[in-house]
């Protein structure tokens, strides 16, 4: 029994890293403003959202699991405060942090109308800390680290995510870009730099 | 009457709504939402209402609003 428990909270915490993977590259696709993956944009953004959602159910089943498995001992307390857990403190510590950003990030999307779109902006540029930070507790601790399987998944989610980002910055991204292009009085500078 | 209004301020022209609620709304050349009778502020029809407010629920801007008037 104590071993299925800790087989289902590693299976869960993998699964949940691919599920947050697809999560950023969708979120990523859907601020692009354009169809992605033929999809048409209001698609996207939906799988973004329902895979987030999804995301969340595993990483509850990931945490519930260790919350009653005897090898990790994982007590309520480590699930709000990082890093002084009993087992590999700095490790856990990070998928601490990772599981209370994503909270945060969910819980204010869901609240969205009531906090107002700039709250819930602020919030959301979040995810970009806590994907990274997911991705390091998988690769830190575990049975599974170290192993080749899993050193695929997370290069592959990694270069998912990498990819993304780069299109992301990339000067490509926009669907306009002229619009976003701000110009300003040279007099304005003038003044400015004066 | 049910009217969308679409905050101009906030629309990012992300084009979501032009195509949840392409009934009342086209994209302009530069991708932001005008409504197809020209008036500023569209009356919603009656079987309309359910995907006009989807449309203001999946708003990443939070630029549009129902309001009767
Ligand atoms: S969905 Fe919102 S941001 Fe996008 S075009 Fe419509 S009003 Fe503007």
């Amino acid at each position: 029994m104590t071993d299925a428990l800790w087989y289902f909270a590693r299976g869960s915490g993998v699964v949940a890293l691919v599920l947050l993977t697809i999560v950023v590259v969708l979120g990523i696709g859907s601020r692009s403003g354009r169809s992605v993956f033929g999809l048409p944009r209001f698609a996207v953004s939906l799988l973004h959202r329902n895979a987030a959602l999804l995301a969340v159910v595993f990483l509850a089943g990931h945490v519930i699991g260790l919350l009653f498995d005897s090898y990790a001992q994982l007590r309520l307390f480590d699930l709000v405060v990082p890093f002084v857990g009993k087992y590999r403190p700095l490790w856990e510590g990070l998928g601490t942090v990772g599981f209370d950003l994503l909270v945060a990030i969910v819980v204010t999307s869901l609240l969205r109308n009531r906090l107002g779109a700039g709250v819930w902006r602020a919030v959301h540029w979040l995810a970009y800390l806590c994907w990274p930070v997911a991705l390091l507790h998988g690769l830190g601790t575990g049975t599974d680290r170290g192993t080749w399987w899993l050193w695929t998944i997370s290069l592959t989610c990694a270069g998912a995510v990498v990819a993304a980002v780069g299109w992301r910055v990339s000067p490509a991204f926009a669907r306009f870009p002229a619009r976003a292009e701000r110009r300003v009085a040279p007099r304005l500078l003038e003044e400015a730099s004066r | 009457m049910t009217r969308l209004h679409i905050d101009w301020t906030a629309c990012d022209g992300r084009g979501l709504c032009t195509e949840l609620l392409e009934e009342m709304l086209v994209e302009d050349e530069w991708g932001y939402p005008v409504s197809r009778d020209g008036t500023t502020e569209p009356v919603v029809p009656p079987p309309l209402e359910d995907a006009a407010k989807r449309a203001v629920d999946r708003c990443p801007m939070l630029a549009l609003k129902l309001v009767r008037r």
